[in-house]
Protein backbone atom coordinates (compact mmCIF):
# COMPACT_ATOMS: atom_id res chain seq x y z
CA UNK A 1 0.00 0.00 0.00
CA UNK A 2 1.65 3.37 -1.12
CA UNK A 3 -0.39 5.49 2.09
CA UNK A 4 1.68 3.16 4.10
CA UNK A 5 4.96 3.39 3.25
CA UNK A 6 4.58 6.87 2.91
CA UNK A 7 3.99 7.86 6.76
CA UNK A 8 7.54 8.83 7.15
CA UNK A 9 7.32 12.84 7.24
CA UNK A 10 3.94 14.51 9.57
CA UNK A 11 3.58 16.57 6.04
CA UNK A 12 3.03 14.11 3.74
CA UNK A 13 -0.65 13.48 4.18
CA UNK A 14 -1.32 17.05 3.23
CA UNK A 15 0.38 16.50 0.41
CA UNK A 16 -0.96 13.27 -1.12
CA UNK A 17 -4.41 14.20 -0.78
CA UNK A 18 -5.10 15.16 -4.28
CA UNK A 19 -6.00 13.47 -7.93
CA UNK A 20 -9.79 11.55 -7.16
CA UNK A 21 -10.86 13.17 -10.36
CA UNK A 22 -13.59 14.09 -8.28
CA UNK A 23 -14.67 17.67 -8.05
CA UNK A 24 -15.88 18.05 -4.20
CA UNK A 25 -17.42 20.75 -3.17
CA UNK A 26 -15.00 22.54 -0.28
CA UNK A 27 -15.69 25.93 0.17
CA UNK A 28 -18.18 25.38 2.19
CA UNK A 29 -16.79 23.29 4.36
CA UNK A 30 -13.85 25.47 4.85
CA UNK A 31 -16.83 28.22 5.93
CA UNK A 32 -17.63 25.39 8.15
CA UNK A 33 -13.96 24.99 9.56
CA UNK A 34 -14.06 28.51 10.27
CA UNK A 35 -17.38 29.08 12.07
CA UNK A 36 -16.42 26.09 14.44
CA UNK A 37 -13.40 28.36 15.35
CA UNK A 38 -15.30 31.74 16.18
CA UNK A 39 -18.12 29.82 17.71
CA UNK A 40 -15.51 27.19 20.02
CA UNK A 41 -14.23 30.52 21.52
CA UNK A 42 -17.55 32.00 21.58
CA UNK A 43 -18.97 29.53 23.70
CA UNK A 44 -15.93 29.11 25.91
CA UNK A 45 -15.87 32.14 26.77
CA UNK A 46 -19.64 32.78 27.41
CA UNK A 47 -19.03 29.08 29.73
CA UNK A 48 -16.06 30.91 31.51
CA UNK A 49 -18.35 33.99 32.40
CA UNK A 50 -21.14 31.93 33.99
CA UNK A 51 -18.57 29.79 35.67
CA UNK A 52 -17.41 33.30 37.36
CA UNK A 53 -21.31 34.83 37.68
CA UNK A 54 -21.84 31.49 40.03
CA UNK A 55 -18.06 32.11 42.19
CA UNK A 56 -18.52 35.79 41.95
CA UNK A 57 -22.72 36.63 41.47
CA UNK A 58 -21.80 40.60 41.20
CA UNK A 59 -20.94 39.82 37.48
CA UNK A 60 -24.87 39.00 36.48
CA UNK A 61 -24.36 43.27 36.44
CA UNK A 62 -27.82 43.22 38.13
CA UNK A 63 -28.88 43.01 33.86
CA UNK A 64 -32.01 40.98 32.93
CA UNK A 65 -29.47 40.25 29.56
CA UNK A 66 -26.35 39.37 31.13
CA UNK A 67 -27.68 37.02 34.13
CA UNK A 68 -26.85 33.48 34.76
CA UNK A 69 -30.62 31.79 33.30
CA UNK A 70 -30.51 33.26 30.00
CA UNK A 71 -26.33 33.17 29.10
CA UNK A 72 -26.43 29.91 30.21
CA UNK A 73 -28.14 28.18 27.34
CA UNK A 74 -26.04 30.87 25.48
CA UNK A 75 -22.97 28.59 26.69
CA UNK A 76 -24.99 25.09 26.21
CA UNK A 77 -26.52 25.88 22.63
CA UNK A 78 -23.05 28.06 21.81
CA UNK A 79 -20.60 25.06 22.46
CA UNK A 80 -23.09 21.87 21.52
CA UNK A 81 -24.98 23.44 18.68
CA UNK A 82 -22.78 25.90 17.16
CA UNK A 83 -19.54 24.80 18.06
CA UNK A 84 -20.00 21.23 17.49
CA UNK A 85 -23.26 21.65 15.52
CA UNK A 86 -20.31 23.21 13.11
CA UNK A 87 -18.00 20.76 13.28
CA UNK A 88 -20.36 17.42 12.77
CA UNK A 89 -21.85 19.25 9.27
CA UNK A 90 -18.23 20.39 7.85
CA UNK A 91 -16.90 16.90 8.58
CA UNK A 92 -19.88 14.93 7.49
CA UNK A 93 -20.03 16.97 4.24
CA UNK A 94 -16.61 16.20 3.67
CA UNK A 95 -16.19 12.48 4.89
CA UNK A 96 -19.18 11.82 2.81
CA UNK A 97 -17.80 13.29 -0.55
CA UNK A 98 -14.38 11.02 0.09
CA UNK A 99 -15.43 8.18 1.05
CA UNK A 100 -17.95 7.97 -1.39
CA UNK A 101 -15.84 9.18 -3.98
CA UNK A 102 -18.16 11.26 -5.17
CA UNK A 103 -19.25 15.45 -5.46
CA UNK A 104 -21.97 16.18 -2.55
CA UNK A 105 -25.59 16.29 -3.73
CA UNK A 106 -26.57 19.59 -4.59
CA UNK A 107 -23.61 21.01 -5.39
CA UNK A 108 -21.84 24.33 -4.17
CA UNK A 109 -25.06 25.91 -3.60
CA UNK A 110 -26.47 23.41 -1.48
CA UNK A 111 -22.85 23.73 0.71
CA UNK A 112 -23.57 27.47 1.19
CA UNK A 113 -27.58 26.94 2.14
CA UNK A 114 -26.91 24.22 4.63
CA UNK A 115 -24.09 26.93 5.93
CA UNK A 116 -25.70 30.27 5.94
CA UNK A 117 -29.22 28.34 7.17
CA UNK A 118 -27.18 26.81 10.16
CA UNK A 119 -25.75 30.31 11.17
CA UNK A 120 -28.95 31.83 10.70
CA UNK A 121 -30.53 29.25 13.26
CA UNK A 122 -27.92 29.99 15.45
CA UNK A 123 -27.95 33.53 15.76
CA UNK A 124 -32.18 33.59 15.96
CA UNK A 125 -31.76 31.02 18.63
CA UNK A 126 -28.81 32.76 20.83
CA UNK A 127 -30.72 36.37 20.29
CA UNK A 128 -34.06 34.25 21.50
CA UNK A 129 -32.18 33.22 25.20
CA UNK A 130 -30.56 37.13 25.96
CA UNK A 131 -33.54 38.62 25.29
CA UNK A 132 -36.12 35.94 27.29
CA UNK A 133 -37.53 33.89 24.06
CA UNK A 134 -37.10 30.92 25.57
CA UNK A 135 -39.45 27.57 25.63
CA UNK A 136 -37.40 26.68 28.76
CA UNK A 137 -36.68 22.64 27.78
CA UNK A 138 -33.41 22.04 28.24
CA UNK A 139 -31.02 21.84 24.76
CA UNK A 140 -34.31 22.35 23.29
CA UNK A 141 -35.03 26.07 23.90
CA UNK A 142 -35.29 27.61 20.87
CA UNK A 143 -39.00 28.69 20.32
CA UNK A 144 -41.16 27.55 17.48
CA UNK A 145 -40.24 29.75 14.63
CA UNK A 146 -36.34 29.07 14.93
CA UNK A 147 -37.75 25.30 15.15
CA UNK A 148 -39.71 25.02 11.52
CA UNK A 149 -36.59 26.74 10.50
CA UNK A 150 -33.87 23.71 11.45
CA UNK A 151 -36.53 21.54 10.34
CA UNK A 152 -36.21 22.66 6.99
CA UNK A 153 -32.84 23.06 6.87
CA UNK A 154 -32.44 19.42 8.72
CA UNK A 155 -34.48 17.85 5.76
CA UNK A 156 -31.83 19.49 3.33
CA UNK A 157 -29.61 18.31 5.16
CA UNK A 158 -30.53 14.86 4.64
CA UNK A 159 -31.29 15.20 1.13
CA UNK A 160 -28.04 16.49 0.71
CA UNK A 161 -26.22 13.69 2.63
CA UNK A 162 -28.10 10.39 1.61
CA UNK A 163 -27.94 11.89 -2.40
CA UNK A 164 -24.50 11.61 -1.90
CA UNK A 165 -24.17 7.89 -1.23
CA UNK A 166 -26.71 7.15 -3.32
CA UNK A 167 -24.38 8.54 -6.35
CA UNK A 168 -21.21 7.65 -4.52
CA UNK A 169 -18.61 5.15 -6.86
CA UNK A 170 -17.38 3.31 -3.85
CA UNK A 171 -19.58 -0.19 -3.64
CA UNK A 172 -19.09 0.01 0.64
CA UNK A 173 -20.63 2.99 2.37
CA UNK A 174 -18.10 3.36 5.08
CA UNK A 175 -18.86 3.37 8.46
CA UNK A 176 -17.93 6.66 9.62
CA UNK A 177 -21.57 7.67 7.14
CA UNK A 178 -23.67 5.30 9.16
CA UNK A 179 -22.93 7.01 11.83
CA UNK A 180 -23.60 10.36 10.57
CA UNK A 181 -26.47 8.72 8.72
CA UNK A 182 -27.87 8.01 11.98
CA UNK A 183 -26.98 11.57 13.90
CA UNK A 184 -28.99 13.03 10.82
CA UNK A 185 -32.29 10.92 11.27
CA UNK A 186 -32.46 10.74 14.68
CA UNK A 187 -32.18 14.32 15.54
CA UNK A 188 -34.59 15.08 13.17
CA UNK A 189 -36.87 12.71 14.54
CA UNK A 190 -35.94 13.82 18.58
CA UNK A 191 -36.15 17.52 17.18
CA UNK A 192 -39.70 17.29 15.68
CA UNK A 193 -40.58 14.79 18.52
CA UNK A 194 -40.08 17.28 21.49
CA UNK A 195 -41.14 20.53 19.75
CA UNK A 196 -44.32 19.44 18.81
CA UNK A 197 -45.89 23.27 20.57
CA UNK A 198 -48.85 25.44 19.57
CA UNK A 199 -47.59 29.35 19.23
CA UNK A 200 -50.33 32.11 21.59
CA UNK A 201 -50.53 33.27 18.12
CA UNK A 202 -48.80 33.35 14.42
CA UNK A 203 -47.07 36.94 15.53
CA UNK A 204 -46.18 35.90 18.94
CA UNK A 205 -42.62 34.51 19.73
CA UNK A 206 -44.31 32.54 22.83
CA UNK A 207 -45.63 29.11 22.41
CA UNK A 208 -47.26 26.04 24.73
CA UNK A 209 -45.94 22.31 24.37
CA UNK A 210 -48.68 19.72 23.28
CA UNK A 211 -47.40 17.30 25.85
CA UNK A 212 -47.95 18.26 29.61
CA UNK A 213 -46.91 16.52 33.17
CA UNK A 214 -44.74 13.71 33.42
CA UNK A 215 -45.40 12.77 29.75
CA UNK A 216 -43.77 16.05 28.82
CA UNK A 217 -41.42 15.57 30.95
CA UNK A 218 -40.07 12.29 29.65
CA UNK A 219 -40.38 13.71 26.09
CA UNK A 220 -38.21 16.08 26.80
CA UNK A 221 -35.52 13.69 28.58
CA UNK A 222 -36.19 11.03 25.17
CA UNK A 223 -34.95 13.94 23.27
CA UNK A 224 -32.23 15.15 25.97
CA UNK A 225 -30.07 11.87 26.32
CA UNK A 226 -30.57 11.18 23.08
CA UNK A 227 -29.58 14.80 21.73
CA UNK A 228 -26.17 13.04 24.22
CA UNK A 229 -26.37 9.40 22.24
CA UNK A 230 -26.69 10.64 18.70
CA UNK A 231 -25.65 14.38 18.37
CA UNK A 232 -22.06 14.01 20.79
CA UNK A 233 -21.73 10.64 20.68
CA UNK A 234 -22.75 9.16 17.12
CA UNK A 235 -21.68 12.26 15.25
CA UNK A 236 -18.84 12.80 16.60
CA UNK A 237 -17.91 8.63 16.50
CA UNK A 238 -18.35 9.20 12.60
CA UNK A 239 -15.34 11.60 12.92
CA UNK A 240 -13.03 9.43 14.85
CA UNK A 241 -14.08 6.11 12.34
CA UNK A 242 -12.62 8.50 10.16
CA UNK A 243 -9.97 10.84 11.22
CA UNK A 244 -8.21 8.78 13.90
CA UNK A 245 -7.40 6.03 10.70
CA UNK A 246 -6.20 8.94 8.81
CA UNK A 247 -4.19 10.52 11.04
CA UNK A 248 -2.53 7.27 12.22
CA UNK A 249 -2.47 5.97 8.40
CA UNK A 250 -3.27 2.69 9.18
CA UNK A 251 -7.51 1.30 9.36
CA UNK A 252 -9.23 0.98 12.41
CA UNK A 253 -8.56 -1.85 14.92
CA UNK A 254 -11.27 -3.89 13.87
CA UNK A 255 -13.67 -2.98 11.19
CA UNK A 256 -16.42 -5.55 12.21
CA UNK A 257 -16.31 -4.65 15.32
CA UNK A 258 -17.19 -1.01 14.63
CA UNK A 259 -19.85 -2.35 12.93
CA UNK A 260 -21.37 -4.12 16.06
CA UNK A 261 -20.27 -1.01 18.24
CA UNK A 262 -22.88 1.08 15.47
CA UNK A 263 -25.66 -1.56 15.96
CA UNK A 264 -25.46 -1.82 19.53
CA UNK A 265 -25.61 1.80 19.96
CA UNK A 266 -28.29 2.34 17.92
CA UNK A 267 -30.29 -0.74 19.53
CA UNK A 268 -30.04 0.64 22.91
CA UNK A 269 -29.06 4.23 23.09
CA UNK A 270 -32.79 5.43 22.44
CA UNK A 271 -34.23 3.97 25.88
CA UNK A 272 -31.83 5.27 28.19
CA UNK A 273 -33.57 8.58 28.68
CA UNK A 274 -35.46 8.10 31.84
CA UNK A 275 -32.00 8.05 34.36
CA UNK A 276 -32.68 11.79 33.54
CA UNK A 277 -36.23 11.82 36.60
CA UNK A 278 -34.80 9.41 38.83
CA UNK A 279 -37.24 9.65 42.08
CA UNK A 280 -40.30 12.00 40.27
CA UNK A 281 -43.31 11.46 39.21
CA UNK A 282 -42.48 9.23 36.57
CA UNK A 283 -43.29 5.12 37.03
CA UNK A 284 -40.96 3.39 38.51
CA UNK A 285 -40.34 0.19 35.43
CA UNK A 286 -39.88 3.32 33.54
CA UNK A 287 -36.96 4.39 35.67
CA UNK A 288 -35.62 1.17 36.00
CA UNK A 289 -35.75 0.55 32.58
CA UNK A 290 -33.51 3.50 31.50
CA UNK A 291 -31.56 2.63 34.35
CA UNK A 292 -31.27 -0.91 32.62
CA UNK A 293 -30.39 0.51 29.56
CA UNK A 294 -27.92 2.98 30.63
CA UNK A 295 -25.93 0.34 32.46
CA UNK A 296 -25.95 -1.74 29.08
CA UNK A 297 -24.91 1.03 27.23
CA UNK A 298 -20.93 0.40 28.86
CA UNK A 299 -20.34 -2.09 26.75
CA UNK A 300 -20.80 -0.68 23.55
CA UNK A 301 -19.21 2.02 24.18
CA UNK A 302 -16.39 1.04 25.37
CA UNK A 303 -15.90 -1.43 22.40
CA UNK A 304 -15.95 1.86 20.31
CA UNK A 305 -13.03 3.30 22.76
CA UNK A 306 -11.53 0.19 22.25
CA UNK A 307 -11.61 -0.49 18.60
CA UNK A 308 -10.37 3.87 18.50
CA UNK A 309 -7.76 3.61 20.90
CA UNK A 310 -6.41 0.59 19.39
CA UNK A 311 -6.10 1.78 16.06
CA UNK A 312 -2.64 3.43 16.99
CA UNK A 313 -1.40 -0.65 17.97
CA UNK A 314 2.02 -0.26 16.16
CA UNK A 315 1.93 3.30 15.80
CA UNK A 316 2.43 4.52 19.11
CA UNK A 317 5.03 6.73 18.19
CA UNK A 318 3.32 8.64 16.55
CA UNK A 319 1.43 10.21 19.65
CA UNK A 320 5.17 11.61 20.38
CA UNK A 321 5.70 13.48 16.84
CA UNK A 322 1.72 14.51 16.23
CA UNK A 323 0.23 16.18 18.49
CA UNK A 324 -3.33 16.72 16.53
CA UNK A 325 -3.36 12.74 16.88
CA UNK A 326 -2.69 13.23 20.55
CA UNK A 327 -5.87 15.15 20.51
CA UNK A 328 -7.83 12.46 18.55
CA UNK A 329 -6.80 9.38 20.49
CA UNK A 330 -6.97 11.36 24.22
CA UNK A 331 -10.90 12.63 22.93
CA UNK A 332 -11.20 8.52 22.69
CA UNK A 333 -9.72 8.07 26.34
CA UNK A 334 -12.30 11.03 27.45
CA UNK A 335 -15.20 8.93 25.54
CA UNK A 336 -14.08 6.14 27.52
CA UNK A 337 -14.01 7.42 30.84
CA UNK A 338 -17.44 9.69 30.39
CA UNK A 339 -19.12 6.35 29.22
CA UNK A 340 -18.13 4.74 32.61
CA UNK A 341 -19.27 7.54 34.35
CA UNK A 342 -22.53 7.73 32.65
CA UNK A 343 -23.91 4.29 33.75
CA UNK A 344 -22.69 4.14 37.43
CA UNK A 345 -24.37 7.97 37.68
CA UNK A 346 -27.46 6.08 36.18
CA UNK A 347 -27.63 3.46 38.85
CA UNK A 348 -30.60 4.80 40.86
CA UNK A 349 -28.64 4.41 44.70
CA UNK A 350 -25.63 6.82 42.92
CA UNK A 351 -28.04 8.85 41.42
CA UNK A 352 -30.35 9.46 44.46
CA UNK A 353 -26.64 11.39 45.71
CA UNK A 354 -25.69 12.80 42.11
CA UNK A 355 -28.79 14.21 41.02
CA UNK A 356 -28.82 18.14 40.50
CA UNK A 357 -25.76 18.43 42.29
CA UNK A 358 -22.53 19.41 40.20
CA UNK A 359 -21.62 16.17 40.32
CA UNK A 360 -23.44 15.94 36.74
CA UNK A 361 -21.94 19.16 35.52
CA UNK A 362 -18.58 17.90 36.25
CA UNK A 363 -19.89 14.56 34.26
CA UNK A 364 -21.52 16.47 31.61
CA UNK A 365 -17.97 18.40 30.72
CA UNK A 366 -15.65 15.33 30.96
CA UNK A 367 -17.73 14.29 27.86
CA UNK A 368 -18.04 18.18 26.73
CA UNK A 369 -14.09 19.02 26.65
CA UNK A 370 -12.97 15.87 26.54
CA UNK A 371 -14.17 13.89 24.04
CA UNK A 372 -16.29 16.22 21.64
CA UNK A 373 -13.83 19.11 22.26
CA UNK A 374 -10.79 17.00 21.46
CA UNK A 375 -11.63 14.82 18.43
CA UNK A 376 -12.97 18.25 17.39
CA UNK A 377 -9.30 19.77 17.29
CA UNK A 378 -7.84 16.50 16.48
CA UNK A 379 -9.91 16.36 13.44
CA UNK A 380 -9.40 20.31 12.15
CA UNK A 381 -5.30 20.46 13.07
CA UNK A 382 -5.58 17.42 10.62
CA UNK A 383 -8.12 18.74 8.02
CA UNK A 384 -7.14 22.74 8.22
CA UNK A 385 -3.95 21.91 6.35
CA UNK A 386 -6.03 19.50 3.73
CA UNK A 387 -8.45 21.87 3.31
CA UNK A 388 -6.43 25.28 2.61
CA UNK A 389 -3.41 23.02 0.50
CA UNK A 390 -0.97 23.72 3.31
CA UNK A 391 2.10 21.33 4.18
CA UNK A 392 1.18 21.41 7.86
CA UNK A 393 0.00 23.30 10.56
CA UNK A 394 2.14 26.60 10.72
CA UNK A 395 2.88 25.82 14.36
CA UNK A 396 3.55 22.27 15.75
CA UNK A 397 4.77 23.78 19.14
CA UNK A 398 1.34 25.34 19.35
CA UNK A 399 -0.62 22.57 18.69
CA UNK A 400 1.44 20.59 21.69
CA UNK A 401 0.62 23.81 24.21
CA UNK A 402 -3.08 23.75 22.84
CA UNK A 403 -2.84 20.21 23.94
CA UNK A 404 -1.61 20.66 27.76
CA UNK A 405 -3.44 23.68 28.51
CA UNK A 406 -6.83 22.01 27.68
CA UNK A 407 -5.88 18.91 29.34
CA UNK A 408 -4.87 20.79 32.78
CA UNK A 409 -8.32 23.20 32.26
CA UNK A 410 -10.36 19.74 31.93
CA UNK A 411 -8.21 17.90 34.92
CA UNK A 412 -9.27 21.00 37.14
CA UNK A 413 -12.71 21.07 36.21
CA UNK A 414 -13.70 17.70 36.75
CA UNK A 415 -11.95 16.94 39.97
CA UNK A 416 -13.69 20.43 41.34
CA UNK A 417 -17.04 19.51 40.36
CA UNK A 418 -16.40 15.75 41.63
CA UNK A 419 -15.66 17.30 45.25
CA UNK A 420 -18.43 19.60 45.11
CA UNK A 421 -20.74 17.85 43.79
CA UNK A 422 -20.46 14.79 45.99
CA UNK A 423 -19.93 17.73 48.93
CA UNK A 424 -23.12 19.34 48.13
CA UNK A 425 -25.27 16.10 47.66
CA UNK A 426 -23.53 14.44 51.07
CA UNK A 427 -24.84 17.83 52.68
CA UNK A 428 -27.96 18.07 51.29
CA UNK A 429 -28.51 14.45 53.10
CA UNK A 430 -27.26 15.49 56.37
CA UNK A 431 -29.58 15.06 59.22
CA UNK A 432 -28.59 15.82 62.86
CA UNK A 433 -29.42 14.09 65.86
CA UNK A 434 -33.14 15.09 66.09
CA UNK A 435 -33.93 14.21 62.70
CA UNK A 436 -33.34 17.97 61.41
CA UNK A 437 -31.35 19.03 57.92
CA UNK A 438 -27.84 19.90 59.10
CA UNK A 439 -27.47 22.33 56.95
CA UNK A 440 -29.06 25.28 54.99
CA UNK A 441 -29.35 25.60 51.24
CA UNK A 442 -26.59 28.82 51.41
CA UNK A 443 -24.43 26.85 53.51
CA UNK A 444 -23.95 24.28 50.73
CA UNK A 445 -23.18 27.33 48.27
CA UNK A 446 -21.03 29.01 50.80
CA UNK A 447 -19.20 25.72 50.90
CA UNK A 448 -18.83 25.41 46.75
CA UNK A 449 -17.50 28.36 46.62
CA UNK A 450 -13.74 27.81 46.15
CA UNK A 451 -14.45 25.19 43.96
CA UNK A 452 -16.42 27.54 41.26
CA UNK A 453 -13.33 29.28 41.79
CA UNK A 454 -11.12 26.65 40.50
CA UNK A 455 -13.93 25.45 38.09
CA UNK A 456 -14.08 28.76 36.17
CA UNK A 457 -9.43 28.92 36.57
CA UNK A 458 -10.31 25.80 33.98
CA UNK A 459 -12.02 27.31 31.89
CA UNK A 460 -9.85 29.77 31.46
CA UNK A 461 -7.07 27.42 30.60
CA UNK A 462 -9.33 25.92 28.01
CA UNK A 463 -10.36 28.57 25.92
CA UNK A 464 -6.61 29.93 26.21
CA UNK A 465 -5.52 26.82 24.49
CA UNK A 466 -8.76 27.07 21.78
CA UNK A 467 -7.57 30.69 21.26
CA UNK A 468 -3.93 29.55 20.27
CA UNK A 469 -5.46 27.57 18.46
CA UNK A 470 -7.83 29.77 16.46
CA UNK A 471 -4.42 31.73 16.18
CA UNK A 472 -2.44 28.87 14.64
CA UNK A 473 -5.47 28.20 11.84
CA UNK A 474 -4.76 31.71 10.81
CA UNK A 475 -1.46 31.02 10.42
CA UNK A 476 -1.78 28.38 8.75
CA UNK A 477 -4.38 29.80 6.13
CA UNK A 478 -2.73 32.80 5.95
CA UNK A 479 1.24 32.28 5.87
CA UNK A 480 1.26 28.49 5.91
CA UNK A 481 3.80 26.43 3.62
CA UNK A 482 1.82 26.05 0.56
CA UNK A 483 2.07 22.10 -0.90
CA UNK A 484 4.63 21.58 -3.76
CA UNK A 485 2.84 20.29 -6.76
CA UNK A 486 6.00 18.06 -7.23
CA UNK A 487 5.36 16.36 -3.76
CA UNK A 488 1.57 15.47 -4.56
CA UNK A 489 2.87 13.26 -7.52
CA UNK A 490 6.05 11.65 -5.40
CA UNK A 491 4.41 9.45 -3.00
CA UNK A 492 2.62 7.33 -5.26
CA UNK A 493 5.82 6.66 -7.16
CA UNK A 494 3.43 6.75 -10.62
CA UNK A 495 2.92 9.58 -13.43
CA UNK A 496 -0.48 12.01 -12.37
CA UNK A 497 -2.22 12.97 -15.26
CA UNK A 498 -2.92 16.44 -15.48
CA UNK A 499 -6.41 17.27 -14.31
CA UNK B 1 -57.17 -6.28 22.91
CA UNK B 2 -55.52 -6.22 26.03
CA UNK B 3 -54.04 -9.58 25.82
CA UNK B 4 -52.89 -8.85 21.73
CA UNK B 5 -51.00 -5.92 23.04
CA UNK B 6 -48.75 -7.87 25.37
CA UNK B 7 -48.40 -10.70 22.82
CA UNK B 8 -47.24 -8.04 20.37
CA UNK B 9 -45.10 -6.36 23.17
CA UNK B 10 -43.17 -9.62 23.94
CA UNK B 11 -42.84 -10.67 20.00
CA UNK B 12 -41.45 -7.00 20.19
CA UNK B 13 -38.96 -7.92 22.40
CA UNK B 14 -38.05 -11.36 20.71
CA UNK B 15 -38.00 -9.69 17.19
CA UNK B 16 -35.59 -7.18 18.41
CA UNK B 17 -33.25 -9.96 19.59
CA UNK B 18 -33.47 -12.38 16.89
CA UNK B 19 -33.04 -8.96 14.50
CA UNK B 20 -29.78 -7.95 16.52
CA UNK B 21 -28.53 -11.32 16.91
CA UNK B 22 -28.50 -11.76 13.41
CA UNK B 23 -26.49 -8.48 12.77
CA UNK B 24 -23.97 -10.03 15.22
CA UNK B 25 -23.73 -13.46 12.90
CA UNK B 26 -23.79 -11.20 9.84
CA UNK B 27 -20.70 -9.26 10.96
CA UNK B 28 -19.03 -12.04 12.89
CA UNK B 29 -18.99 -14.89 10.38
CA UNK B 30 -15.48 -15.76 10.01
CA UNK B 31 -15.58 -15.94 6.11
CA UNK B 32 -16.50 -12.31 5.67
CA UNK B 33 -13.43 -11.74 7.74
CA UNK B 34 -11.27 -10.80 5.06
CA UNK B 35 -13.94 -8.71 3.29
CA UNK B 36 -14.96 -6.56 5.82
CA UNK B 37 -11.22 -5.79 6.78
CA UNK B 38 -10.66 -5.08 3.20
CA UNK B 39 -13.73 -2.02 3.48
CA UNK B 40 -12.04 -1.10 6.68
CA UNK B 41 -8.84 0.03 4.39
CA UNK B 42 -11.27 1.66 1.76
CA UNK B 43 -10.68 5.67 3.30
CA UNK B 44 -6.77 5.34 3.25
CA UNK B 45 -7.48 4.18 -0.48
CA UNK B 46 -8.31 7.70 -1.57
CA UNK B 47 -5.14 9.30 -1.72
CA UNK B 48 -3.94 7.47 -4.36
CA UNK B 49 -5.84 6.94 -6.97
CA UNK B 50 -5.05 9.64 -9.18
CA UNK B 51 -4.70 7.01 -12.28
CA UNK B 52 -8.26 6.31 -11.93
CA UNK B 53 -10.20 7.78 -14.60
Amino acid sequence: MASASMAASPGNWAAARQGTGVAYVEDPIRAFAIATMFWGIVGFLVGVVIASQLAWPALNLGLEWTSFGRLRPVHTSAVIFAFGGNALLGTSLYIVQRTCRARLWGGEEMGWWLFWGYQFFIVTAALGYVLGVTQGKEYAEPEWFSDLWLTVLWVMYLLAYAGTIMRREEPHIYVANWFFLAFIITVALLHIGNNVSLPLALTSTFSYAAPAGVQGAMIQWWYGHNAVGFFLTAGFLGMMYYFIPKQAERPVYSYRLSIVHFWSIIFLYIWAGPHHLHYTALPDWAQTLGMVFSVMLWMPSWGGMINGIMTLSGAWDKLRTNAGLRFSVTAVAFYGMSTFEGPVMSIKAVNSLSHYTDWTIGHVHSGALGWNGFITFGALYWLIPVLWKRARMWSEALIAWHFWLATLGIVLYITAMWVSGIMQGLMWRAYDELGFLQYSFIETVAAMHPYYVIRALGGVLYLSGAILMAWNVFKTITAGEEVEEARVAAPAAQPVPAE
Amino acid sequence: MHELQSLFNSLWVLWFFVLFGGILVWVLWPTRKKTWEERGKMILRDDDRAEKG
